[in-house]
């Protein structure tokens, strides 16, 4: 499953010094009077078959790293090197093949698909940009690609708007599937849904990640998400990337003030374990990124930079991303000080708390459907039950 | 009951002028007007609602967004609506202060008894004299709810100087003292500065700011954190326990995020396709959820306090349609659980173990199928 050597021969996607900047235009003649530092300097690598999670606020560059890294957005400086190659050394045909390898699936499954165009017709779209499959064979592929995300394949046909939202997110999945990339940046896939329809799509990707073995940048803002399905996680603050490691330690010894005041904020659904939690408020808002602090991004609202009498070397340092632990990198002047504190970890198991289904629930059920399933097999098939059961099994169904 | 038209059937009202000019039709408003500087408790509880249902119509018929629901609230506690989109969960407070938007909705039946009064009987008029002065709102989107043509100091003084017949000197005073306790640094010399100078988290400080400036009983919170980021969330979240704790103000949190209800609320209401499906003490609805729509939810959910990879539960399919609901109870499509009874007759909310707490299912009845 995830990639156990870290040697650059297993990087699929090598990021180094990536520099994105928007110019601020203003005035009649359009001069540029400022800089939207939305990624300034980030350096991280994917492994292959790995999924590396982004997390951060609206604003901290996720998105636009995202983007970068398919060269959807060009750098301003920096190179990504996806399989080895300079993305922006390739000319533009070189760049269209090795686009097959690389998709995308994005935030909002209202807008990222055509309301004009049929189910069938956005996901063959990119069967027929790479010359990929064509005549009655790419209707077979469109049919298997929707039966492969979970939905009925004959809805073909059929426009975006008489999918739910889940459901367009499947779609928008398949669209990304149909050319059989290696790499995948899911970019927000799921924060547009609702919870139960969340999860539904959740595991659709961790399945195909399985089935395919296909390498995801997985960009939210959700931090349990993220652990939930992330290998690596990288934490971004500002357009910079202050932490980088493996969930466990992410997670349960961060070494940046800011991964650990993000943890503190992120609610969890347990009322004893909320009452029992330690939290660092952060004050104030981020700063812009058009003129982001000096020294340190994060010390305008850091904890620990407050709690150590406000060291000047934060002001003045940009503190490099440099090793804290085993894999574990932090971006902090004082990282072994937050790696001693235990602000903001939410600990595992603690209290015993049983989530969701009552376990006697769950026996009870596997009983009944073993004494149902011996019943149907003896009793033949009864139509209405059998016809009732294909219905839900689609991962829920159009309605309309 | 029909309410659209009803005035209270009173036969001679008492005519009260109020220094903002409302007019005084019905029983239920003199009541209303009797009180409005008082602020102490004339009932048994601050809420109660009986048998509400609102509809809307559309095109594709009679949408039944929230059916016969019935909650009570005490005074100073916090209660969750939680449920997914379309649940009935905003329906429900906009019904509470008569924000439905008629047509193409409609308050069709039910009581709505707050504070020992009977809002679906107040004039129009009068429910103005509620809304604002007794009853605050925060929205999801502050930016949206905020005018943007008017400085912030004036929308917030507004409400000041229209319900407390504050002056213009008394009500600017007490909106910097407003905005400070909100967090707002400066906040004499912010008053003149316009929505749009304000970041989100900002824009919804002023928007509690506007909902506590009467000092209200009770404080109506519709997804207040959604638009924004983990960060401010918990500063907002944080903002608002402290003010309501402070000022004794009963909170209705409407979310979708169980993780806020637990750590916000006294006791939570699940909601499912405009019913309530269960509902208890906090530690009751997570602890021992006795509806599996409630224990599916908390399923689906990854977690930070536990162990990582285990596949997610989900809920599979789709809520249904709220046009022509079936007699079946509304979760039976989606889940594991169900028998045939289920297909046919809906459940009522019974008791189960657990102060207050109720479960709409036969499965977990005493005596039910599910353990």
């Amino acid at each position: 499953m995830s990639a156990m050597a870290t040697d650059s021969s297993t990087n699929l996607v090598q990021v180094d010094h990536l520099k994105v900047h928007f110019p601020i235009l203003s005035g009649i003649f359009q001069r540029e009077s400022g800089r939207v530092r939305a990624v300034d300097d980030i350096s991280f690598e994917i492994h292959k078959g790995e999924t590396f999670g982004l997390v951060g606020e609206s604003g901290c560059g996720k998105s636009t790293t995202g983007r970068a890294v398919i060269r959807l957005r060009n750098p301003t400086d920096g190179r990504v090197l996806f399989d080895g190659t300079d993305l922006m050394s390739l000319s533009r045909n070189d760049l269209r093949k090795t686009r097959r390898r690389m998709q995308i699936i994005f935030q909002d499954p209202y807008s990222s698909l055509n309301p004009r165009m049929t189910v069938g017709s956005i996901i063959s779209e990119p069967l027929e940009t790479h010359n990929l499959v064509s005549g009655k064979a790419r209707l077979e592929r469109v049919r298997e690609l929707l039966a492969l995300v979970g939905l009925n394949p004959l809805y073909t046909n059929r426009y975006p708007h008489e999918f739910s939202g889940g459901q367009r997110q499947r779609i928008g999945v398949a669209r990304a599937l149909a050319v059989e990339p290696e790499f995948i940046v899911c970019d927000e896939p799921i924060s547009a849904l609702d919870v139960s329809i969340q999860a539904q799509v959740l595991n659709l990707l961790v399945d195909l990640r399985e089935k395919f073995g296909l390498t995801y940048l997985f960009i939210a803002h959700d931090l349990s998400v993220v652990r939930h399905i992330s290998d690596r996680v990288g934490v971004m603050y500002l357009g910079k990337l202050v932490e980088v490691g493996p969930p466990d330690a992410i997670y349960e010894t961060p070494g940046h003030p800011y991964t650990r005041a993000l943890l503190s904020a992120v609610p969890i659904p347990d009322p004893k374990a909320e009452r029992r939690r330690k939290r660092v408020i952060l004050t104030g808002d981020v700063p812009s990124p058009a003129n982001p602090p000096d020294g340190c991004r994060f010390h305008t609202r850091c904890w620990l930079y407050e709690r150590l009498g406000r060291p000047e070397q934060c002001r003045t340092q940009d503190p490099e991303l440099r090793v804290v632990a085993t894999d574990h990198r932090a971006a902090c002047h004082f990282a072994e000080e937050a790696l001693q504190s235990d602000v903001g970890v939410a600990v595992a198991g603690e209290g015993g708390m049983r989530r969701g289904t009552p376990d006697s629930a769950t026996v009870g059920l596997a009983a009944e459907h073993a004494a149902t399933t011996a019943a149907a097999t003896a009793a033949a098939a009864a139509p209405a039950d059998g016809a009732s059961t294909t219905t839900t099994g689609n991962g829920g169904d159009a309605g309309g | 009951m029909t309410v659209s038209d009803d005035r209270g059937g009173v036969g001679s009202p008492t005519v009260t002028e109020l220094p903002n000019a409302v007019t005084i039709a019905t029983e239920e408003g003199r009541l209303l007007a009797e009180r409005l500087a008082d602020s102490g408790r004339h009932a048994r509880r601050l809420l109660e609602v009986r048998n509400l249902s609102t509809q809307f119509v559309t095109d594709q018929g009679v949408v039944h967004a929230v059916d016969d629901v019935s909650f009570e609230l005490d005074y100073g506690e916090t209660l969750g609506l939680v449920g997914e989109s379309g649940c009935g969960k905003s329906v429900t407070a906009l019904s509470l202060t008569r924000l439905v938007a008629t047509p193409p909705g409609r308050i069709v039946s039910g009581e709505i008894i707050f504070d020992g009064i009977d809002i679906l009987k107040l004039s129009e008029e009068e429910m103005r004299l509620l809304r604002g002065r007794k009853i605050g709102f925060i929205f999801q989107d502050p930016m949206t709810s905020l005018n943007p043509t008017l400085p912030i100091g004036f929308q917030i003084a507004e409400s000041a100087r229209l319900h407390l017949g504050l002056s213009r000197k008394a009500a600017d005073d007490r909106t910097a003292e407003l905005l400070a306790k909100v967090g707002i640094p400066r906040a004499r010399e912010r008053m003149g500065d316009y929505p749009h100078q304000f970041s989100g988290g900002m824009r919804q400080r002023v928007m509690i700011a506007i909902a506590l400036a009467c000092d209200p009983m009770l404080l109506l919170a519709d997804e207040p954190t959604t638009a924004l980021d983990v960060t401010i969330q918990a500063q907002i979240l944080d903002l608002i326990r402290s003010l309501s704790a402070e000022f004794g103000t009963a909170v209705i949190l409407i979310t979708h995020d169980l993780g806020i209800a637990a750590g916000m609320c006294n006791r939570i209401n699940v909601m499912y396709a405009g019913r309530i499906v269960e509902t208890g003490m906090v530690d009751d609805i997570f602890e021992q959820p006795k509806m599996p729509y409630a224990w599916g939810l908390l399923d689906s959910l990854p977690r930070l306090d536990e162990e990582r990879g285990a596949r997610l539960r989900t809920i599979e399919g789709l809520p249904p349609d709220l046009v022509n609901p079936g007699p079946e109870c509304r979760f039976s499509p989606r889940c594991k659980y169900v028998h045939d009874r289920c297909r046919v007759e809906e459940p009522e909310l019974s008791a189960r173990e657990g102060e207050g707490h109720l479960a709409r299912c036969f499965g977990t009845e005493p005596g039910g199928w599910i353990k």
